[in-house]
């Protein structure tokens, strides 16, 4: 027992970080109304120092909900873009692939959101456009990289046991290929979430909501408490994104050589 | 078991395999030798179908392969590589385990069959079955590929290279090891290596390739004692000949059933080569014999070593 709860706090001290920014997280999003005196002291001269227009939990959980779609459909183009590329039909396709990639990145997000509007109306789809333009770049540059990088014999000998295509595709190919995608993927979502933001300039509900009004209504205490949280929200990402990549190298001679230090230190 | 008739091979205009023949017999160990680009891999990958023939025919059991779906035949046939060829991201066990995963055994069978495996290459099951490759030595990594050729008990093992990447000592184990295994189970093996000392050990039948055709075939004797042309002569090593012929041949065979006389004992399994090795370092005529089991054998004279007694 007592092993147990040790086991478990060496856990909770490996991830500290994720538990310390999601409890900050959780707290400012539904705890925001309590620092009301605070921005008071700190902006005496405006009439309503707390963002009321919405509740910050409802903000959170719109600006996530847009990350998230765009995220899901950024992975499966981005993905499939470097599976598509790194397989013997697709080759050729490469160089290509990367330039379009390059240039869709190369757009910034708000000429695309400008761009976007006369064709698709206000709301939430021309910010989806521009987050999946511009996040799916990183997952598809992680897919290509982690897909090419696997050594020729590996794929030999699964061929040579008799594994089919969809066998080495996911038993062998993305297993190995998992750590590079993935660091894509949190390249990818942890730079959509500051620039999902920008979507509420076209009328999407998220965390950007009360830094716009702020900005256009003089009032610094909205910017930083939207800001708060999108920084607050990006942190999490990335440490939620720093825990999966752990988990998908395991059998690294780092990770391994990792536990087991990890194991001395907490017995 | 294997016909091999009339293939050819070509990659851009390269003939790396043209036009051979060859029948490989059931429960015999046949080493493809050759020097780099003489198109004994290629070869050996026709048989499995990792490449197709542009030309000819290749049966196996007197079934065309190509009548097989390739995955099908490739579970039934045993492929070990160098070292590199385990899968990083899966234990031991996932690795020997790979052949019988895909032929959906229960669980419980691969989990026994693993032990089973490790246990006969000399690993012991509870130490090795969850680590990682990377937390092997080379010689334990190419037992457990080894191992994983061996796991759904084919009857015919394909195997490119498999010692090359291991120190001599290693690679004498498990060359050795190899060689019971085989006796063991009269699998029927197809070996491909670039040594021929390799070759001379391990080989039941030697079949030297060049230019993608075969320069000689035969037993390891026929090589050494008449050797088809100047390239095998430079192959077998021309200097070492005789040599290597006492490298085939047993203590046992040449032993002579007398009283035993003082000195330390040689094995009777052991090679005439390595007989002769004592013979000149102890400066003596006559070196006593014992059986594997330690007791005395009879008696070993130098003059012997060129023919047997009569």
């Amino acid at each position: 027992m007592k092993l147990l709860s040790r086991h478990i706090g060496g856990r909770l001290y490996r991830r500290r970080w994720l538990v310390a920014s999601s409890l900050l997280l959780l707290g400012f999003t539904f705890g925001m109304p309590l620092t009301a005196p605070l921005f008071a002291r700190l902006f005496p001269e405006l009439d309503r120092p707390l963002y009321v227009q919405d509740s910050f939990a409802a903000l959170v959980l719109a600006h996530l909900n847009i990350v998230l779609w765009s995220g899901v459909i950024a992975v499966a183009g981005g993905v499939a873009a470097g599976l598509l590329v790194t397989r013997p039909a697709g080759r050729a396709f490469r160089s290509a692939l990367e330039t379009v990639l390059a240039i869709s990145q190369s757009f910034p997000p708000v000429a695309v959101l400008a761009v976007a509007v006369p064709v698709v109306g206000f709301g939430e789809t021309p910010a989806l456009i521009a987050l999946v333009m511009y996040g799916v770049l990183p997952v598809a540059q992680g897919a290509m990289t982690g897909l090419s990088s696997i050594p020729p014999p590996i794929l030999e000998i699964a061929r040579g046991i008799g594994m089919n295509r969809w066998q080495i595709l996911y038993r062998v190919e993305l297993p190995l290929a998992a750590p590079v995608i993935l660091a894509g993927i949190r390249t990818s979502v942890v730079i959509n979430i500051g620039t999902a933001a920008i979507a509420s300039t076209v009328g999407a509900k998220t965390l950007g909501l009360p830094i716009i009004v702020g900005l256009s209504g003089f009032n610094t205490a909205y910017v930083i408490q939207g800001a708060l949280l999108v920084a607050l929200l990006a942190i999490v990402a990335d440490q939620l994104f720093d825990w999966l990549s752990e988990r998908s190298q395991r059998w690294t001679p780092q990770a391994v050589a990792a536990l087991h230090s990890g194991e001395s230190l907490v017995n | 078991m294997i016909e091999i008739s009339e293939v050819s091979k070509s990659f851009n205009g390269w003939q790396a395999v043209s036009e051979l023949s060859l029948t490989i017999k059931e429960g015999e160990l046949t080493v493809l030798i050759g020097s780099s680009g003489a198109g004994k891999s290629t070869m050996l990958k026709l048989l499995n179908r990792l490449l197709e023939p542009d030309s000819g025919s290749i049966r196996l059991h007197g079934q065309n392969i190509l009548e097989y779906s390739p995955q099908q035949l490739r579970r039934r046939i045993g492929y070990a590589i160098q070292s590199v060829g385990l899968f990083p991201h899966w234990t031991v066990e996932q690795n020997i385990g790979a052949v019988p995963v895909l032929l959906k055994w229960p669980k419980a069978r691969i989990v026994e069959r693993v032990s089973e495996l490790l246990e006969l290459l000399q690993l012991a099951p509870e130490k090795f079955r969850h680590r990682y490759p990377h937390q092997l030595s080379g010689g334990q990594q190419q037992r457990v590929g080894v191992a994983r050729a061996l796991a759904a008990d084919p009857d015919l093992l394909l195997m490119d290279e498999p010692f090359g990447a291991l120190d001599p000592v290693t690679r004498a184990s498990l060359q050795q090891e190899l060689a019971n295994i085989q006796a063991l189970s009269g699998k029927t093996i197809v070996l491909v290596t670039h040594d021929i000392e390799e070759a001379l050990a391990l080989g039941q039948r030697i079949v030297l390739m060049d230019q993608g055709r075969i320069v000689q075939q035969g037993a390891p004797r026929d090589f050494l004692l008449a050797p088809a042309n100047d390239l095998v002569r430079e192959f077998v090593g021309q200097s070492d000949a005789g040599i290597r012929l006492l490298g085939l041949d047993k203590i046992a065979d040449r032993v002579r059933r007398q009283p035993a006389i003082p000195g330390e004992p040689i094995r009777s399994s052991d090679t005439l080569r390595q007989a002769l090795s004592v013979f000149i370092t102890r400066r003596v005529q006559s070196l006593p014999v014992v059986d594997e089991r330690g007791q005395p054998a009879g008696v070993l004279h130098f003059a012997d070593l060129l023919e047997p007694p009569r």
